[in-house]
């Protein structure tokens, strides 16, 4: 009970925010993708989080810890563009082809946001470590 | 054992509440992107107030045993400066400001107990 279980909770969130770190990574990898349809246009992904609530942990008698967790990856659903390149061997029979709808300004925001998160997580686990070690000195005083 | 107890005064159950406070904002750090979520906080002077009055006890083989009260644990939700748009009362800042007071205040408790603990080994030692 208690500081040990922040360990868990932090950890739980550092997994998230790596997921959504992963995302950005795809988003802008596929930002230049084309297609030859708008259903197989690349869109961007986002991660939805939800939080480990006590009444969601299955096993009831398993020691509760909350937290985060990645509940889904979502579409973009914003539209995606289309270009005029006939030359483009996956052009389509108008000699269109169907861009990604990823935004690298927004991706780069994200994972921004993403990293600060990661990071303020780490200074969550450092200081509860810090001071388990010195609860552990409590009797050398 | 009892004497113990009553030599290290409150500060035990404090220090438990300590890292239990500690505990629940560090979830609100780990939830801070989540949408909906709503941050909460422990109310150390009530919940410490309320585990320091007296429980009902069975004296008798034929009383019945009185269920712990429970008042949910004391975490209310906090009430925000701004509610972002996705419904999350989350603000980073003062929940890290937060936290390192939580830090401060369990590094406290921890120097009162460490003090009553080497007062006890004087008095046994006898020096």
């Amino acid at each position: 009970m208690g500081l040990d279980q922040i360990f868990g909770i932090a950890g739980s969130a550092l997994n998230a925010q790596t997921t959504r770190m992963n995302a950005v990574a795809s988003n802008l990898a596929n930002a230049s993708t084309v297609a030859g349809s708008d259903k197989e246009a690349f869109r961007g992904k986002r991660t939805v989080f939800k939080a480990v609530l006590e009444e969601t942990v299955q096993p009831r008698d398993v020691d509760f810890k909350g937290g985060v967790k990645v509940d889904a990856l979502t579409d973009d659903p914003s539209p995606v563009r289309r270009m005029s390149d006939p030359g483009n061997p996956l052009a389509d029979k108008d000699g269109f082809v169907y861009l990604s709808n990823v935004n690298e300004m927004t991706e780069m925001v994200e994972m921004m946001a993403a990293s600060r998160s990661y990071q303020n997580n780490v200074e969550v686990v450092n200081t509860a470590r810090q001071l388990m070690l010195r609860t552990l000195e409590i009797t050398r005083s | 054992m009892n004497m113990i107890d009553k030599a290290l005064g409150v500060h035990p159950q404090s220090l438990d509440l300590r890292s239990r406070r500690m505990e629940v904002l560090a979830q609100n750090i780990a939830n801070a992107d989540t949408p909906h979520y709503k941050a909460r906080d422990v109310d150390f002077r009530s919940v410490l107030s309320e585990s320091r009055t007296t429980t009902l006890r069975a004296t008798h083989p034929k009383h019945l045993e009185v269920a712990e009260l429970e008042g949910g644990n004391g975490v209310m939700f906090r009430n925000p400066f701004n509610v972002a748009f996705d419904g999350n009362t989350v603000e980073l800042n003062v929940e890290q400001a937060q936290y390192g007071k939580a830090a401060a205040d369990y590094q406290a408790t921890l120097n009162f107990l460490e003090n009553r603990i080497s007062g006890m080994r004087k008095a046994l030692k006898g020096e």
